[in-house]
């Protein structure tokens, strides 16, 4: 998969769920990745820490 | 019960944790996006129910996301994981501080103000230097360590531009002598799992794991262990990290926290305690 900011290729894990972060290693953008119904997965750019974020 | 609901808004270690601990338990369990759901309130309660399993665990992110999502589930009737009272509890720092207050419990001298001039007030009557934290918040952040008059006018105006209504609550502590470390200790229902000694990174003076904190295990002494469950009881119990500090005369509580993140714990004492939370929330659907 490729970055959709700078097109470097995605390091995604293999066990990777839905709703986990992965990262560009190259322009460090974070995407959430979607897995779909239909098998396809899809990388949305992660929410930004907001001020109620936490534990 | 055989069907666990995990409601989240981003998956981290502890997520990824509940969900293979509820399988290992022999458990269906649902991982949900908190951000891609809706719900209708005038919708049959038991047609919710069916979307969610027998009980949920509550795990998002954005504490106001969760805490309104709690509200409308256990309207429903669903038993969620914190409850509704507890979140709402835990996610302010000023009524966790009342509830412990409330129940006996040591906790650092803290004064509350409404405005910047009771701030002052309040500020030169608990003399320098002075924590001041946001009432809602986490992972350290906000939060200031102010040494005297100077700082405390810079800081109080920055926040008054931030233009948030909660920011001008103005929760001040007093500033604790302790060694560079903290105490966490987990508390799941009536147990206490775990506990953990948080230290602080190079040049911080916070202990908060997200700011680089690294945690070491804490012997559970009798005294940590009845502070912390009677730390839970006073905010209403449930998956609670209770927070302390080692003050030169006694051991205080300053935090009892909500959505925990126990990774840090975990690696330090090697407890399952996902799977503890998993077993809670089987008694909880039972009950």
């Amino acid at each position: 998969m490729k970055c959709p900011e700078c097109d470097a290729d995605l390091e995604v894990p293999d066990d990777v769920i839905s709703g986990e972060i992965v990262s560009c290693q190259d322009c460090g953008m974070d995407y959430e990745v979607i897995m779909k119904e239909d098998g396809k997965v899809e990388f949305r750019p992660a929410e930004i820490e907001g001020e109620d974020w936490g534990e | 019960m055989n069907e666990i609901g995990l409601v989240y808004d981003r998956i981290r270690w502890e997520e990824k944790a509940l969900i293979d601990a509820s399988r290992k338990t022999g458990l269906k369990v649902r991982p949900l996006d908190a951000k891609e759901m809706y719900i209708n309130t005038l919708e049959d309660p038991n047609k919710i129910k069916e979307g969610f399993g027998q009980v949920v665990i509550q795990r998002c992110v954005s504490y106001f996301r969760g805490l309104h999502l709690t509200a409308t589930l256990e309207s429903a009737g669903l038993p969620v994981i914190n409850s509704f009272g507890v979140s709402l509890m835990c996610g302010n720092k000023l009524f966790a501080t009342l509830a412990l207050v409330r129940a006996g419990l040591p906790v650092p001298r803290t004064s509350v103000a409404f405005a910047e001039e009771g701030a002052f007030k309040a500020l030169e009557n608990l003399g320098y230097p002075v924590v001041m934290k946001p009432v809602v918040g986490s992972w350290g952040r906000l939060i200031a360590l102010i040494k005297d008059k100077d700082s405390a006018q810079a800081l109080i105006e920055s926040r008054k531009e931030m233009r948030n209504a909660l920011l001008q609550i103005y929760y001040l502590q007093e500033y604790v002598e302790r060694p560079p470390r903290d105490i966490r200790i987990m508390v799941i229902g009536k147990e206490v799992v775990a506990a953990s000694y948080r230290y602080s990174p190079l040049e911080d003076w916070r202990t908060n794991v997200a700011r680089g904190g690294t945690s070491k295990p804490c012997p559970i002494t009798h005294e940590l262990e009845d502070l912390a469950l009677k730390a839970s009881e006073a905010v209403g119990s449930g998956v609670l990290a209770v927070d302390c500090m080692e003050s030169p005369n006694k051991i205080l509580v300053h935090e009892v926290n909500n959505t925990v993140e126990f990774k840090g714990l975990f690696f330090a004492t090697r407890v399952d305690i996902a799977k503890k939370i998993v077993e809670y929330a089987i008694e909880v659907a039972k009950s």
